[in-house]
């Protein structure tokens, strides 16, 4: 396989990822768009040994920081400022999306990051911390934070705090 | 015997990461603990609603910006396009320039033999499907041909110790005639080429020389009749071992 077509094969996971972790198509896919340029331009690095996915994954998530960080952004977001929902069949789908937008919105980015590439990636812990640069230690305790926070949150529990991250 | 349930121990069960003997004890400590039951449960609820709200990404149609070219990736292929015109415009300042520099008397100097090692290094070396003419499974008939064609016995040297295996090789025109390039790659895929060049008699200097071409580590030395150019990027030291390794073989 040669190395586009691999990697392109992996863009429905990746727009599905940067999709849940950004809450609004445009920006994944803008997302997604940088991650495949960088990863054309630093094939000839990878080592075959390694896994695509979450090489891909990984170069998503360096590319996401950097984002954040140059916009110096407010780790929160308005109402108005989430995701039109997507014309969908079923009503309650669309529901669905909108609620979980809304609920991964208010999770800290390492928190969603981790709980996105297990609960939707499917990947392993190794994995996940091998993406993330983290130990799997940490791996395991965003994980069992983001669970507790998401559910106090979809059950309408909690009113999240407001974090800034400083640029 | 059995290590206590851990709270990465119901993670884990909920990901479904367990191994059989580990989810046989988390299950039957579940079935004594509803509390955690409905926890795990709730856990892979979360994990069913991602689903269920992301998965239609998957089945939508890739939008088209987002396909790469079809070849090589055109952002690759454009910066190797301008770092080609820049070592190319190094040599059209060169030439244009050549009267007004005092004529110095290396044969060296005059053939600048580095820079068109490092240019050719630079166009061949990105090269997925061709990057030699003949393959180094033909090596008796890349070795016949490019003897023939430079006038003089012409054998590859072999850097296999260093970890560099011959891809294979190809001709190329140079400034006086016919030039011949090897290229080598290891495990990690990175690549070296070898620049021959055919010399005038008179010109016997065989110390090393090195130039560094935007980038591009070049050792190269005249040994009898030809000049040699070693070109690649995996910095000064370990391309003057590899250097060496190549005028060792030369030497009778």
């Amino acid at each position: 396989m040669s190395s586009r077509d691999a990697i392109v094969a992996e863009i429905p996971r990746l727009r599905r990822y940067a999709r849940a972790l950004t809450g609004q198509s445009d920006t994944a896919d803008d997302l997604v768009q940088d991650t495949l340029e960088r990863a054309l331009e630093k094939w000839h690095l990878w080592q075959r040994a390694r896994e695509v996915r979450p090489w891909l994954f990984s170069i998503m998530h360096n590319l996401h920081v950097d984002t954040r960080r140059r916009a110096g952004r407010i780790d929160y977001r308005d109402d108005d400022e989430l995701a039109e929902v997507p014309q969908r069949s079923e009503a309650a789908d669309g529901l669905e999306l909108r609620d979980l937008d809304r609920a991964l919105a208010l999770l800290p980015t390492e928190q969603r990051e981790v709980l996105l590439l297990v609960g939707l990636e499917e990947l392993s812990y190794a994995e996940a911390a091998r993406t993330l640069g983290i130990p799997q230690g940490t791996v395991m305790s965003r994980l069992s934070r983001a669970r507790s926070r998401l559910q106090s949150i979809l059950n309408g529990e909690a009113v999240p705090q407001l974090k800034v991250v400083k640029t | 015997m059995n290590a206590p349930i851990s709270e990465d121990d119901l993670h884990a069960y909920a990901d479904n990461r367990l191994d059989a003997a580990r989810l046989t004890q988390v299950e039957a400590w579940l079935a004594s603990h509803p509390e955690h039951r409905a926890q795990v449960d709730a856990w892979r609820s979360q994990s069913a609603s991602l689903h269920r709200a992301y998965d239609a990404v998957l089945d939508q149609p890739v939008p088209a910006r987002l396909m790469p070219p079809a070849n090589q990736s055109r952002w690759f292929e454009l910066r190797r396009v301008a770092f080609v015109a820049w070592l190319m415009l190094g040599t059209v300042i060169g030439f244009a320039l050549r009267g007004e520099m005092p004529r110095e008397t290396s044969p060296l100097a005059a053939a600048s033999l580095p820079h068109m090692a490092a240019v050719a290094h630079a166009v061949y070396t990105p090269e997925v499907r061709h990057p030699v003419e003949v393959g180094a499974d033909q090596e008796a008939h890349l070795v016949g041909w490019l003897s023939k064609r430079l006038g003089a016995q012409l054998k590859p040297p072999r850097l296999d110790e260093a970890g560099y295996r011959l891809v294979g090789g190809r001709l190329l025109p140079g400034e006086r005639g016919e030039v011949a390039q090897f290229m080598y790659e290891n495990a990690a895929k990175s690549r070296l080429t070898l620049y021959v060049q055919p010399q005038a008699a008179q010109a016997a200097d065989a110390s090393f020389r090195y130039a560094n071409e935007k980038g591009i580590d070049v050792f190269y030395w005249i040994d009898e009749r030809f000049g040699y150019a070693l070109s690649g990027s995996t910095g000064r030291e370990d391309m003057l071992r590899l250097a060496t390794l190549v005028y060792r073989q030369r030497a009778p």
